[in-house]
């Protein structure tokens, strides 16, 4: 089986991984195809909602209640899952949330469990956890099927698969399961072997693992979307049923599902509603597993709790609308981002729940489009939040001295010295016109040195004219500008 | 009207003619122009690069610059942005009273040039000849964060002689970003190359926009294709006419 | 209780010393200016739920409830469904005739997955959406019911349809608030992992029938 455990710890700098990815046609073909589908699909179901920006704002808001009263809702869902019939257990980190988990395994002797596709767990890096115990987790989802059976990494919140195209997964199968020799790359027939392949696990593993997209505090009931029905299969068949959730899961009342049932699938599968939805509050005579965990995950949540420029990172929904409209991950795909969340919503979750070193490239990995916030439907101003931790990186490298004496350090400070007067500014200008002659050809620059080289690779650059605008000006105007208001300060 | 020019940093330095056609648009229009000459940078490539004492301070500048102008009309929108939106919100997060008061009052009349010629102006036609095949970039800023394209695109529709051209795809970004297109190097150029063939597609002669940082980026990869194809500001297209043919 | 728990609720505490002690937690104060009331069963409504319901490749006939009977059966014969599983309490006036109906006194999976399909009512529908609700209540039957059998029909009865999925969520609260679990159907089960493309039929049932039932 795979091993990335855990989901969230980037290796490589995202150029790096980019670089690799950018060279990969076949996966920027599927990822293009993709996203583009799935573009086209989102603006018409979202374009027949005459109310959409109010359900975003409603939608924010009660995220945002969330975040403010946490602790509150936690202690309400723990109270009302535990009347329910089911046990609630607090991990700090994903190595205890894997834990929890593992040992209520063990206690139950399992030697297979079932998974319904989870991020958090990804996250926690719980199958190769569960691994070290002798427990294998069965992922339940087509996409982490084929990621799965692959020994691949998902690239994509809401279609882990989106890398693959047809081809390449009834290879896969062909490779890992009995009785496809005659497989064909439609994918209902990929599909159709899916689903005879689960259908008797589903019928003799009693134990199940699932994530969770909401719980809801006042009635105890956690809420799951999903398409294919695996997720149903996994809820309702199983003696013991384990859900992970991050404590930012929670939802105040019953009734601000109105807004999510409603925001979410147009925003993640592009349909009106997705195919199935289940509800359920802790356990039940006669119906579903007899017993019942809840297990809420910290995990670094509660750092980005307390910074509270970025604390609506939290309210994210993992719909993956940012992802697909975003022209960085349309080009590089999932993997350069190295962690459980890529995309726009990964740049700046992932850096939030990690170390400094190479997460902290993500931040930049984006050109600042706006393209995301646009489509978020809880509107994380996603590009806000970018800047701002860059700002808390660039605050990091000061306190060091060689941050603090780092060409882009210096460079940035001699800029806003420069900026602090127009003297200074009208001097440099002026030094630039005589500075780049040597790079000048005709009418352009085709070739620069050190970090200006990754610009002129592709591009020319317009070479600094003679006269500024502020020289043409004193020239034609200069006298009639002084008398003018802010004319002279 | 009298209105205050608040060029850019960037324009100032390698695009006057931008800022010249700026004003020869107003002046025609019938307008009175000054321009604060100690005007430089309104900060955003500080602040979008995580350097905020830096961006602070040339805010405050920036303010004392521009405060005693009724009107500020600046061709560029992301530059129109930092000011109209990232001030205020620069200001909020410092807790700063005094300073929350002062941003709020200059977002209110900071315009992109377009947009002030068609919302504040109400005028579409300002009596431009340009006789090319034209195709117009959306540029982030002024697509996401202004919400001005109609502006730009009814003023283009106006230009006699000029046949506007749909960019397939137009709303995507196309690479710059600031720091992101040395940064990030490969993947804006990726973004670059796709831009650049949607802009072959249309056949255009001329990619405009709002924004000459954007249009720089563009126009250096249009530059390597050699096809003569070639970015301009919008404010360019508007200042020529009949008489004085600019290219 | 766990060291664990008292650690993250004092993280969470210290992180949130922004916000005023005292203010309300709930959510009742949140703007919610997008449309909640609709026309529930009105022949507009039902129209509605009729074509977004089909839309997701569902096949959806319409009868009067003195119809009803003769309208399943039409159907079953029509889907050739000979063995049919069904809840205890489902309302006798939808009892399928003309076929086997094998009632839950408490079957094993394996013998309701062996059955030909489940007839079930519903708890609510969403015209907006084309999605029925179960609440697992009268007619429904428990979650396996519906789950495993390859064939849904499920009877709903126009009063029961409301228009849009914020009135669906209040008609649902007295159930939540008891426990029950609900499951919202939109559609047959389907997948879009591979490319993208929505294959029908996956782990439920592939087929779904609508019959609504003019009441």
């Amino acid at each position: 089986m795979t091993d990335f455990a855990p989901g969230i710890v980037v290796e490589r700098d995202f150029p790096d991984a980019a670089r690799d990815a950018l060279a990969n046609t076949q996966l920027r073909r599927n990822i293009g195809k993709a996203t583009n589908t799935i573009r086209a699909k989102r603006l018409k179901v979202v374009g027949e909602m005459p109310d959409w920006q109010e359900l975003r704002e409603a939608g924010r808001q009660i995220k945002a209640q969330v975040a403010r009263h946490l602790d509150t809702h936690l202690l309400k869902l723990e109270e009302a899952v535990t009347a329910a019939g089911g046990r609630v257990h607090w991990a700090r980190d994903g190595e205890e949330a894997n834990r929890i988990i593992g040992e209520i395994l063990a206690r139950h002797g399992a030697r297979e469990v079932l998974k319904i596709k989870s991020l958090t767990t990804d996250e926690t890096g719980l199958n190769s956890a569960l691994a070290q115990r002798g427990i294998s987790a069965i992922e339940t989802d087509l996409a982490e099927v084929i990621v799965q059976l692959g020994e691949d990494r998902s690239s994509h919140i809401l279609v882990p698969a989106i890398h693959r195209n047809r081809a390449e997964i009834r290879e896969i199968f062909k490779r890992k399961l009995a009785g496809t020799e005659n497989l064909s790359d439609e994918p209902a027939e990929l599909a159709g072997a899916a689903r005879r392949y689960l259908r008797e696990k589903f019928l003799t593993v009693p134990f199940a693992i699932s994530g969770a997209n909401f719980a809801v505090a006042e009635t105890g009931s956690v809420a799951i979307f999903e398409s294919e029905g695996n997720g149903r299969m996994c809820l309702t068949l199983p003696k013991v049923l384990i859900s992970l959730m991050g404590i930012e899961k929670v939802i105040p009342s019953w009734r601000d599902m109105e807004v999510f049932l409603q925001t979410l699938p147009r925003s993640s599968t592009a349909e009106r509603m997705n195919p199935y939805n289940s509800v359920w509050s802790g356990t039940r005579a006669g119906e579903g597993p007899e017993e019942f965990h809840l297990v809420l995950l910290d995990n670094g949540r509660t750092d980005v709790l307390a910074d509270e420029p970025a604390r609506e990172t939290l309210a994210c929904i993992r719909c993956s609308a940012c992802l697909n409209v975003c022209p960085v991950y349309e080009r590089t795909g999932g993997h350069a981002y190295g962690s459980t969340y890529p995309g726009p919503i990964g740049a700046i979750l992932t850096p939030q729940l990690n170390q400094p070193g190479p997460a902290e490239t993500l931040p930049y990995a984006s050109s600042l489009c706006g393209a995301c916030f646009e489509a978020c439907p809880v509107k994380i101003d996603i590009p806000r939040i970018l800047v701002h931790l860059r700002g808390k990186i660039v605050g990091r490298k000061k306190e060091t001295l060689a941050g603090k004496f780092s060409g882009e350090a210096i460079a940035m400070a001699a800029m806003a010295r420069i900026f602090g007067s127009a003297r200074l500014f009208e001097l440099a200008q002026k030094s630039a016109v005589i500075g780049q002659k040597p790079f000048v050809r005709g009418n352009v620059i085709p070739s620069l040195p050190g970090p200006m080289a990754g610009w002129t690779a592709m591009r020319d650059v317009t070479p600094v004219p003679k006269q500024s605008f502020r020289q043409w000006w004193r020239a034609e105007r200069g006298a009639e500008s002084s008398a003018k208001p802010g004319g002279s300060a | 009207m009298q209105v205050s020019l608040f060029i850019s940093c960037f324009n100032d330095t390698l695009f006057p003619q931008t800022g010249q056609a700026v004003v020869s648009v107003l002046e025609r229009l019938g307008h009175s122009v000054d321009f604060p000459m100690e005007q430089t940078c309104c900060g955003q490539m500080h602040l979008n690069s995580g350097y905020r004492d830096e961006t602070v301070g040339l805010m405050r500048r920036f303010l004392d610059v521009f405060e005693p102008c009724d009107v500020i009309v600046c061709p560029s929108s992301s530059c129109v942005s930092t000011v109209r939106t990232s001030y205020p919100r620069l200001a909020r997060e410092m807790g700063d009273a005094e300073l929350i008061r002062r941003t709020d009052a200059l977002a209110g009349k900071v315009f992109e040039f377009s947009e002030f010629l068609v919302r504040k102006l109400g005028v579409e036609d300002v009596g431009a000849y340009y006789p090319h095949r034209v195709t117009y970039h959306p540029t982030c800023n002024s697509l996401r964060a202004l919400k001005i394209t109609d502006a730009a695109l009814a003023l283009l529709r106006n230009v006699r002689g000029l046949e506007l051209i749909e960019l397939p795809k137009s709303e995507e970004c196309c690479g710059f970003g600031g720091t992101f297109a040395v940064k990030n190097a490969d993947t804006s150029i990726a973004m670059l190359t796709d831009k650049l063939a949607n802009i072959r597609s249309t056949q255009a002669e001329v990619c405009t926009a709002v924004d000459n940082s954007c249009l720089m980026h563009i126009a250096g990869g249009l530059s390597r294709e050699r096809s003569g194809r070639r970015a301009l500001h919008l404010a360019e297209i508007l200042a020529s006419t009949e008489e004085g043919m600019r290219q | 209780m766990s060291e664990a728990r008292t650690a993250i609720l004092e993280r969470i505490r210290s992180a949130l010393r922004d916000v005023p002690p005292g203010e309300d937690a709930s959510t009742d104060g949140v703007e919610r200016a997008f449309h909640r009331r609709g026309e529930p069963g009105t022949p507009e409504t039902v129209a509605r739920f009729a074509e977004r319901a089909a839309a997701y490749k569902v096949s959806v006939s319409e009868c009067d409830s003195a119809g009803a009977g003769a309208a399943i059966h039409e159907i079953l014969e029509r889907r050739g469904h000979r063995r049919m599983v069904t809840a205890e309490d489902l309302p006798q006036a939808f009892v399928p005739h003309g076929c086997d109906v094998i009632v839950d006194h408490g079957l094993t999976f394996a013998e309701i997955a062996a059955a030909d399909g489940v007839l079930t009512t519903c708890a609510t529908a969403i015209a907006e959406t084309g999605t029925i609700v179960l609440d697992h209540g009268e007619g429904q039957g428990r979650r396996a019911l519906t789950l495993l059998p390859d064939y849904h029909l499920c009877i709903v009865e126009t009063d029961r349809v409301v228009s849009l999925v914020p009135e669906a969520v209040a008609r649902m609260e007295p159930s939540v608030k008891a426990g029950r679990p609900l499951t919202f159907i939109s559609g047959p089960s389907a997948t879009s992992d591979i490319e993208l493309n929505r294959v029908e039929g996956v782990h439920g049932p592939r087929t779904l029938d609508v019959l609504i039932v003019r009441s």
